[in-house]
């Protein structure tokens, strides 16, 4: 069986999976135990989809996530440490403590945020991408956001401009096919989503998300055209999530079989069957991946435990910027 | 000796974008009708000429996208100026200023500032009826993480918006549509306009007149008025609603010992309500009678001229409240 991958992508693809899934488990027990707080939103089962795209980014490139953004953040480089920090709501994580789970932000990995409004973070990517336009950069901005913020105003007046502008936007739209409770088919009149680019004249595709290859190769090739001036892109990446919502979601919208039948054909076990079949990894190799992702969730936790609290003297700072941007 | 330039409102805030245009690459407008049409208001008339399609952006009738474009370019290193035709097409963008422009910088621990001026006219007095007329400072200036101005004068008029560009905040520019045509001299150095701080518009000894926006002349019509009377009314022009003057405010009131705040927007949960509650925190034994209101009446703004007239806080109400007062502790 042969991978469109050398050995060592396909495992640092590998490994930047587990490391999404072993760092949201940690956190979903972290929330149980009462350590992380407010809305945690589990990204497992989607974890193909960050860590092909974003990958797929070069450095200069601006990223806008949603509230289920974990894997973005780590695979775009944020240390464990400080994304866990950031759940405890402590002064080390990556935005002082200030944001929590759905507010990951790092300027110098130019991560704009997980936006906690369904749409909401879709108009600020057409921005970052306008200014590299006007710049005359070949930087882009990649805009992630789930399939229910294709039904808000906010998706179909971003599509407009971007492609009016031709503007280097790629909407990687991760339908996992369930708006919090609601069913794609019971929220959308048109359920093919990639299909609604047609009427903005962008270009578009439906995506396998549960193959880390084929969101690789999307993103890449959209990527290319964007930055050789060919406008926005439309990705839909057909996914799956496997956990609840949020903490607070009792899962009463969907059948246990239906995601049973999803989990067996998830990311991880789909590339780690592949890697093995292959010849490329033994379960050692896998043991071992998946030990090494234990072991630095584990240091994230001891490091979000050990971390200061911001202090309540420093409540009102930055409402306003302290310096000039 | 120069001659003092006189110009229209309108014509202040286009030199002050042509200004910014002019000397920082990074500035560019965008809004609906702002390039081949020229502005809704015509503020914009020419520049698109003189500037390119780059910098003078048309853009769609999508106020979400544009503002929210808007305040990611500013987080891209642009000094975007964005158009929003009138605050009751901003409601439409509510979202992108309220739960992003404001927000971003909290929440990302001060890593992200969001340098944008987001202009939009407001108010009444054109007859153009309830949903053309609004006038929701207020609601913006609730907000913790913008700045919300309102020049009411010639030179603020130019210079705020100088000021709102250099400004590493969110700042929403309220432009009173009454105000565009009304022409004065220039008589600042635009450089030297702060785009906080109330100011003494007219001084007086007998009562404080506290406004912003369009009502600072109706107050200036009511303070002549009054002044035929005796009565010496002394008018603090707010121009910053968020933050709000407090010591200004205080400075006047505790002289005159009598305030009324004359606010175009409707009196329940109104800036007029903000006011006269941190007189009353700041001041109350230094009052000689209780603070005043005259507000937009709670109506939508009806289209007739002698409704819309009747509703507005106009210089006859003002004169009734201040003689109200005047009585009171002598």
């Amino acid at each position: 069986m042969s991978l469109p991958f050398a050995r060592d992508v396909a495992v640092g693809l590998l490994r930047d999976m587990l490391a999404i899934r072993r760092l949201e488990e940690k956190s979903a027990e972290c929330y149980s135990a009462g350590k992380i707080r407010g809305f945690l939103h589990l990204y497992i089962g989607e974890e193909a989809v960050a860590a092909g795209a974003v990958r797929q980014l070069t450095a200069d490139d601006a990223i806008v996530a949603t509230y289920r953004e974990h894997g973005h953040a780590l695979v775009r480089g944020m240390p464990m440490d400080a994304i866990m920090a950031e759940m405890y709501g402590k002064a080390t994580g990556c935005s002082r403590g200030r944001g929590g789970s759905m507010h990951l932000f790092d300027a110098a990995r130019r991560l704009y945020g997980g936006n906690a409004i369904v749409g909401g973070g879709l108009p600020l990517a057409v921005g970052l991408a306008l200014a590299e336009q006007m710049r005359g950069t070949r930087n882009l901005a990649a805009c992630f956001f789930g399939e229910g913020a294709v039904a808000e105003g906010e998706f179909h007046e971003s599509m407009n401009l971007a492609a009016l502008w031709k503007l280097p936007v790629l909407f990687l739209c991760e339908n996992n096919l369930y708006a919090m409770g609601t069913a794609l088919t019971r929220s959308e009149s048109q359920t093919d989503i990639q299909a609604k680019a047609a009427g903005y004249a962008v270009r578009a595709a439906a995506v396998d998300g549960m193959d880390v290859f084929a969101v690789e190769a999307a993103v890449r090739e959209a990527a290319d055209a964007a930055r050789g001036g060919g406008g926005p892109a439309l990705l839909e990446f057909r996914t799956y999530r496997f956990r609840a919502h949020s903490m607070f979601d009792a899962q009463l919208y969907r059948d246990k079989a239906e995601v049973e039948a999803w989990r067996e054909r998830g990311p991880i076990i789909r590339l780690t069957t592949q890697l093995k079949a292959a010849g490329l990894m033994t379960e050692d190799d896998f043991q071992r991946l998946l030990r090494e992702a234990d072991a630095e969730v584990e240091g994230a936790v001891e490091f979000a435990s050990a971390a200061e609290w911001e202090p309540v003297a420093d409540l009102a700072r930055h409402v306003y910027a302290e310096t000039a941007p | 000796m120069i001659e003092p330039l006189r110009i229209t409102y309108r014509e202040a805030v286009k030199q002050a974008i042509r200004e910014a245009l002019q000397s920082d690459p990074r500035v560019f407008l965008m809004g609906e009708d702002v390039g081949k049409y020229g502005g809704c208001f015509a503020v914009s008339k020419g520049l698109l000429e003189e500037f390119g399609e780059q910098r003078i952006r048309d853009t769609p009738l999508s106020e979400s996208a544009f503002v929210g474009a808007g305040i990611g370019a500013a987080l891209g290193g642009l000094r975007p100026i964005v158009e929003v035709m009138t605050v009751n097409f901003s409601l439409l963008a509510l979202d992108q200023i309220v739960n992003n422009a404001a927000t971003l910088c909290h929440m990302s621990g001060g890593q992200f500032p969001v340098p944008v001026v987001i202009r939009m006219a407001t108010g009444a007095g054109r007859q153009l009826a309830a949903q053309h007329s609004h006038s929701f400072e207020a609601w913006y200036a609730h907000v913790p993480g913008l700045r919300v101005v309102e020049p009411a004068t010639i030179d603020d008029a130019r210079g705020m918006l100088r000021a709102a560009l250099a400004c590493p905040d969110p700042v929403i520019v309220f432009e009173p549509i009454s105000l565009y045509n009304m022409e004065g001299e220039l008589t600042e150095a635009a450089s030297s306009v702060r785009l906080d701080g109330a100011r003494v518009h007219r001084a007086g000894r007998d009562v404080t007149l506290v406004t912003y926006g369009a009502s600072l002349w109706r107050c200036v019509t009511a303070a002549e008025e009054l002044a035929t009377s005796g009565i010496e009314a002394e008018i603090i022009d707010l121009r910053s609603l968020r933050p709000l003057d407090d010591a200004a405010i205080m400075h006047s009131v505790r002289r005159t010992r009598r305030a009324v705040i004359v606010d175009e927007g409707w009196r329940s949960g109104s800036l007029a309500a903000e006011i006269t509650t941190r007189i009353v925190e700041q001041g109350f034994y230094d009052l000689d009678a209780p603070v005043a209101r005259v507000c937009a009446e709670e109506v939508p703004i009806p289209y007739p001229r002698h409704l819309e007239d009747a509703a507005l806080p106009g210089a006859s109400r003002i004169v009734a409240a201040v003689k109200g007062l005047v009585g009171h502790g002598q």
